[in-house]
């Protein structure tokens, strides 16, 4: 026999790790209360990139693609005389995107509807995210319920009565509309049995803006583009 | 005649020359697909995995997607009709007529690009009405969400100086129109009407100003802003994907 290095059975190295974790713990890290790392568990199928994602890419654009060049070739793209300075048509019309602004145009003036307006609006689509009650998200109705209503009911009636007095019917009606909405939705409560009203109620003030912009914006370019006339003038479009 | 295909394929990835240009190589394992994100000097902007949900067509009605490709679709086209094109007065109107009559698909070629630019200014308007109700410009998404209103005015702004390029009356008045309002700026509205039209009206050299704003300064910004849109994507953790609702 020879003296080799003798093997201790019980030194046995084991690659495993036991699954027990009663039997054998394991510390993985330390979990202050205050420094919690914020973990959220979600539901985290993935997918790859290349193929599925950019496959589905392929496919939006070429649904895009078909769908573009149906349209080409069965409408084309307006053409007129060539510029003429001295002859301005009746309606002068700017693109369709900013019929809504040459309609407020019709009512304020240049300083207001043209610099004033637009401003306001990039400037408020820029700060969004960067206010607390945008992130939250909460009901509108959730707290001071009483004094938000009358809030906002106040508001209301006076921006209404500066339309009635500026005489922009387009845009009054829809915030009559949004508006009405908004105060009865403070009707509902959060637990209301109906899902619409359930909705409603759990909305907040940015959607309600929002909401109003988006509808004011569809009618101010619907009317523009397809209900005025020469001189700016009120025509149906089935008319003209 | 599919197996045939795929292994004809199979080979090509396969040849010297385009494992010279792929550097992700062959093969499909999940390691090569995530180098062929990764090592793809267009495709490293996106992560390389995602969320399985975000892929749904709910959260996003693909609206970001189909707005990049109505983009990709204007460049294409746009660098055709530039072959056609001259910036002056009346040259500009008269090429309008030689797409019509004398360039071969050169109407279908301007509708293509005309009804594109609607699509995009349209797509881009419902993507940021979408992205907001989802509530996705939350932290931390919240400079995306701004890049995302820049991208918003340079849209419309490409659309407005491509809409002067045809030279005839529509464009004439309606940039007329739009450029009227520039002048209501308060204390130096008028200087900077003369900036953007390069002189008092609508002539040769506004014309010329708004091709070299359609053409050049205004895709190239747009390029670099989507660029840093889509890395912030990445970095921003992924697309928004609402949490599933307790019940």
């Amino acid at each position: 026999m020879t003296d080799g290095p003798k093997m201790k059975p019980e030194l046995k190295m084991q690659a495993e790790v036991q699954s027990d974790v009663r039997k054998n713990p394991r510390r993985i890290a330390f979990i202050l209360r205050r420094s919690s790392p914020y973990v959220k568990a979600q539901d985290d199928g993935r997918v790859m990139t290349y193929p599925t994602a950019l496959a589905r890419f392929i496919i939006a654009l070429e649904v895009a693609f078909v769908l573009l060049v149906w349209i080409s070739l069965l409408a084309n793209a307006p053409l007129e005389g060539i510029a003429d300075p001295m002859h301005t048509p009746n309606p002068a019309k700017a693109p369709w995107y900013f019929l809504g602004l040459q309609e407020l145009l019709h009512y304020f003036p240049p300083m207001v509807a043209g610099v004033l307006v637009p401003g306001l609006v990039v400037g408020a689509l820029i700060v969004i995210p960067y206010f607390n009650i945008n992130i939250e998200g909460e009901s509108l109705w959730a707290r001071d319920r009483k004094r938000r209503l009358m809030i906002v009911g106040v508001a209301l009636v006076l921006f209404c009565i500066f339309l009635l007095v500026f005489d922009v019917i387009v845009a009054l009606v829809p915030t009559i509309l949004i508006g009405g909405l908004m105060l009865w939705s403070a009707r509902f409560s959060p637990e209301s049995p109906k899902l619409f009203h359930r909705w409603l109620a759990s909305k907040p003030l940015s959607f309600w803006i929002m909401s109003w912009f988006l509808v004011e914006l569809t009618i101010l370019t619907v009317v523009g583009t397809f209900f005025r006339g020469p001189g700016w003038s009120w025509v149906l479009p089935w008319q003209s | 005649m599919a197996t045939t295909i795929k292994s004809e394929f199979e080979r090509i990835r396969n040849t010297e020359v385009w494992r010279t240009i792929f550097r992700s190589g062959s093969g499909s394992s999940n390691l090569h697909r995530s180098q062929a994100v990764q090592q793809n000097i267009f495709l490293h902007l996106f992560s390389v995995k995602v969320r399985s949900r975000a892929l749904e067509f709910s959260p996003t009605w693909y609206l970001g997607a189909l707005t990049l490709s109505t983009f990709f679709i204007l460049i294409a086209t746009g660098i055709l009709l530039m072959f056609y094109y001259h910036p002056s007065v009346p040259q500009a109107y008269a090429d309008m007529k030689d797409l019509q009559f004398v360039v071969a698909s050169g109407v279908f070629l301007r509708n293509l690009h005309r009804w594109s630019a609607h699509a995009m200014v349209f797509l881009v308007f419902a993507h940021m009405f979408k992205v907001f109700y989802r509530g996705a410009y939350r932290p931390p998404r919240q400079f995306n969400w701004v890049i995302g209103v820049f991208l918003l005015l340079i849209t419309l702004l490409l659309s407005y100086t491509g809409y002067l390029l045809p030279w005839d009356q529509l464009a004439f008045w309606a940039v007329t129109v739009g450029s009227n309002i520039a002048k209501a700026v308060p204390l130096m509205g008028k200087q900077i009407r003369f900036l953007m039209l390069g002189g008092n009206e609508v002539n040769a050299n506004a014309l010329l100003r708004f091709y070299v704003l359609h053409c050049v300064i205004l895709p190239l910004a747009a390029i670099l802003l989507v660029g840093v849109h889509f890395w912030r994507i990445r970095k921003d953790g992924g697309l928004y994907v609402p949490e599933k609702k307790q019940l």
